[in-house]
């Protein structure tokens, strides 16, 4: 395995409540790994230290390490903004810019880190809609405004946007849990074919997907990493009575 | 009469009050507005628009140099006091976490409360006893009067832009600065001009901080270290001087302040109900 | 895919970044915050310089009166040169007093209308025309008060009111049109619409399951009604003295009114009268000497003083209702 995020120790709190209860784990390159597990038992918790959006919470801790390319993110005098451009993220609920058109959304990333050529944008545009299956639906109106659009286009714009500042890693808070099931089909079909040049960390808690689309997947049981392994392995033969029962659906 | 008509004709009495307490608030509202435009009606013309104020006894003349006064006065005001606003608006919505925000905006409040006219004697003792009566202390007067309006309606044009929003630009790499500049003020820009707007309407209207900062002058505009002429308080002066012609043109500055102030009052309503 | 322009470079090299950063830098974030803080904190640079300077301008006055200041009855800037304010602030008060008496009924009658009960669809352009009361300029209400309302009650209101209740001595007396009973009137139009407007959002607060068990219970709409208002009681309180607090600083079309006759007490409520905003808005500019004008900033300071006391204490009822039965709302 070719180690993009290596989690190590990984402990996470609200206040004194703590929500992650250290976690270990190395998460491979360009590979689709999926973090599964019961309602509100961390999930959305962990992915948010990956890209340290936890802490902006007020209140929010984290303790342990996270090293991406072998560096820790966490490390004393690391600015938590260069490590957001670096690993990107998607979230549950679409969340175009409002008053921004399709393009002014895409190219948000890059004219607010301060690209200023116009060809350059207009390039990162095109790609960033082509890979995230939207640029047909919306290349003749660029200029619409990004809220216009359906829900499973908002959400793919949104995966555009992130896409523009070519992320290495992308995050995925349960993205289809607000939509329906084809434009669920069509992000499943363009999560395959980022993971040929991205890492792909998904949240999810519909375990057909997570069967669908992941290499790997991580089972979470409040707070704890109860199991992890490659996706066939995990829901054939899982290893831990819980994840079994996670699996048959005896709760979640 | 049983207990339950003695009721029902009480019901049916206080429906009759509720409505007659409606009706006698919007009487004098039908009636400013319908006794402005008639009395003003004869004084309205080109000249009243372009000429200044004329001297006692001398026929015609306008308020131009009213205007010409009031649009530098309020917009010196506005100068110092839109940033104010602005920046402590965006301070309580961005940081109300922190223990100095609410401090401030209970002091904001507190500053909404206190009269006109007592800003405007500050305004006097700070400004007007050094430097004279002049534009600078009344434009400083209105300033302050500005500052919680445009403060309140930032906090809460800002306090309306989604979690979701700022999120989605941080996530980007977005520092949360620029987020707070371009994304959330982005998307609250409608509100906040409404509130700039209505702010300065109000300050357009106010007459007692500028007559004791600035006084009445007759003449144009002739340095930021003398005094203005100004809309409002030449209602004031006009309405109760004993000059049959400066009382038409009290009612003339009344026509046009009334149709600025509310036009501003009308335009904010619509667009901020154009969002919903 | 093709591979993009180099111009993206910066935005790969993480590492380099990290390295790069020396510890103790200031960061955008902590610049913006501290910019916007020190505006936001001018605020209380302003109250703070607006209570240093008038008490600095009144201060040759409190010395030279001291608290007699605010119990004396004599204001005689051109002989004797003694000021006292009493007149002043029995004036303020009651015509404050007044607006309230009118007002506040009136106020109570479009706040239930509006939430109890219009039907929705009026309701927002009913609204909106009392909110319009509210931004019209106090010097049209003066100007208004002057040419119209004082005509109108000298000729059709006064004369009957005189008539039916002159055995009174406060509705004795020659009428004039202006005067206190006339000042507070238009005080009363002024603060309407912002007292109703906060006795709505009070009513409207109420949860439902309180008119609902009254109804259930067989009671007419003005007995739901009067539940509604009591509910909001203390509310209601707050917001009579929110508009105490308004009609206390009102200045300009108090002034052009009620006739500015310095004295001790009316002879009615038609008779002139003076007010603490009223005097300062004449006098000032006609202030030659020191003490005269230090007298007049005194005044200032009185008021300032009283309308800090009733803001204060209305928004600390107001808001304390409003969480409470926001509150209850939510269960």
């Amino acid at each position: 395995m070719v180690v993009k995020l290596d989690i190590q120790n990984l402990n996470a709190w609200f206040g004194s409540k703590q929500v992650l209860k250290n976690i270990s784990m190395k998460i491979e390159e360009n590979a689709v790994t999926a973090i599964i597990g019961p309602s509100g038992c961390g999930k959305t918790t962990f992915i948010r230290c990956l890209n340290r959006m936890h802490e902006i919470t007020p209140g929010a801790r984290v303790s342990g390490k996270v090293l991406f390319n072998g560096m820790d993110i966490y490390s004393d005098g690391v600015d938590p903004v260069t490590v957001r451009k670096k690993i990107g993220m998607v979230f549950q609920k679409p969340n175009p810019f409002p008053m921004m058109s399709i393009y002014d959304n895409v190219a948000a990333g890059l004219k607010l880190n301060g690209v200023r050529d116009k060809k350059i944008i207009d390039m990162a545009v095109k790609r960033s809609l082509e890979l995230a299956y939207l640029w047909d639906e919306v290349k003749d109106d660029l200029n619409k405004s990004g809220a216009s659009l359906s829900g499973g286009q908002q959400q793919r714009l949104c995966i555009a946007r992130a896409l523009a500042v070519e992320p290495e890693v992308l995050l995925m808070d349960e993205p289809c849990s607000a939509l329906d099931p084809i434009s669920t089909a069509k992000i499943e079909t363009l999560i395959r074919k980022l993971a040929e040049d991205h890492t792909i960390v998904i949240v999810t808690h519909n375990m057909q997907q997570a069967a669908r689309i992941s290499d790997y997947a991580a089972f979470l049981y409040f707070g704890e990493l109860i199991e992890y392994g490659p996706t066939k392995q995990i829901f054939n033969s899982p290893e831990h009575e819980l994840t079994k029962r996670y699996i048959t659906g005896e709760f979640g | 009469m049983d207990r339950y008509k003695l009721r029902v004709i009480k019901d049916r009495l206080m429906k009759v009050l509720v409505y007659l307490a409606l009706f006698l608030a919007l009487v004098p509202l039908f009636s400013i507005l319908f006794e402005v435009f008639r009395r003003s009606f004869s004084v309205i013309s080109l000249d009243f628009f372009i000429r200044p104020t004329p001297t006692v006894g001398e026929v015609g003349g306008g308020i131009a140099n009213a205007i010409q006064g009031t649009l530098i006065t309020v917009g010196l005001a506005s100068l110092i006091g839109v940033p104010i606003g602005l920046m402590s608006g965006i301070f309580l919505s961005e940081y109300s976490e922190s223990k100095l925000s609410a401090a401030v905006r209970f002091f904001h409040d507190v500053l909404n409360g206190i009269p006109s006219i007592v800003i405007g004697i500050f305004a006097y003792a700070m400004i007007t006893l050094s430097i004279g009566f002049s534009v600078i202390a009344a434009a400083f007067a209105l300033a302050i009067i500005m500052i919680p309006i445009v403060t309140r309606t930032t906090e809460e044009a800002l306090k309306l832009v989604p979690i979701s929003v700022r999120e989605a630009a941080i996530a980007l790499g977005i520092p949360r600065w620029k987020t707070t500049l371009t994304v959330v003020l982005g998307s609250a820009k409608k509100a906040i001009v409404t509130g700039v707007l209505l702010s300065i309407a109000r300050i357009s209207g106010e007459s007692a901080p500028v007559l004791v900062t600035m006084g009445f002058w007759r003449w144009w505009f002739s340095g930021l270290n003398r005094p203005a002429a100004n809309l409002a308080l030449n209602v004031f002066v006009f309405g109760t001087s004993p000059f049959e012609n400066w009382v038409a043109l009290a009612w003339g500055s009344a026509l046009l302040l009334l149709m600025i102030v509310l036009g501003i009052s009308v335009l904010a309503r619509i667009l901020t109900r154009g969002r919903y | 895919m093709q591979n993009p322009p180099r111009a993206f470079s910066f935005f790969h090299n993480l590492k380099a970044k990290i390295v790069a950063l020396p510890r103790m830098r200031l960061k955008g974030d902590d610049v913006f915050k501290l910019v916007c803080a020190l505006f936001a904190s001018s605020i209380f640079m302003i109250l703070g310089l607006m209570v240093y300077e008038l008490v600095r301008g009144s201060w040759l006055s409190i010395r030279t009166f001291g608290l007699n200041f605010i119990v004396g009855t004599k204001w005689d800037p051109a002989i004797s040169r003694v000021f006292g304010a009493l007149p002043l602030i029995l004036g303020t008060l009651v015509t404050s007093a007044i607006a309230l008496v009118i007002g506040v009924p009136i106020s109570l009658g479009i706040a239930l209308a509006l939430s109890e009960y219009m039907p929705k669809k009026f309701g927002f352009g009913v609204s909106f025309l009392v909110e319009l009361l509210a931004a019209v300029p106090s010097v049209i209400y003066g100007l208004w008060g002057i040419f119209v309302l004082i005509p109108f009650l000298r000729n059709h209101v006064y004369p009957h009111l005189q008539s039916a209740f002159g055995f009174l001595p406060i509705f004795s007396g020659p009428i004039y049109g202006g005067g206190v009973l006339t000042g507070g009137i238009v005080l009363a139009i002024m603060i309407i619409p912002t007292v109703s407007a906060v006795m709505r959002d009070l009513f409207s607060s109420v949860p439902n399951s309180q008119r609902e068990a009254m109804i259930a219970l067989g009671a007419t709409k003005w007995e739901t009604s009067k539940t509604v208002v009591s509910y909001a009681r203390s509310g209601v309180v707050g917001a009579i003295i929110l508009g105490l607090g308004r009609a206390v600083g009102e200045t300009m079309a108090i002034t052009m009114v009620i006739g500015n006759k310095f004295q001790v007490w009316p002879s009615s409520l038609f008779d002139a009268w003076y007010t603490m905003s009223a005097i300062i808005a004449n006098e000032l500019l006609e202030a030659t000497y020191d003490l005269y004008v230090s007298a007049l900033i005194h005044v200032g300071l009185v008021l300032l003083f009283i309308s800090l006391v009733i803001n204060i204490l209305a928004r600390l009822i107001v808001w304390r209702t409003l969480r409470l039965t926001r509150g209850i709302a939510r269960e």
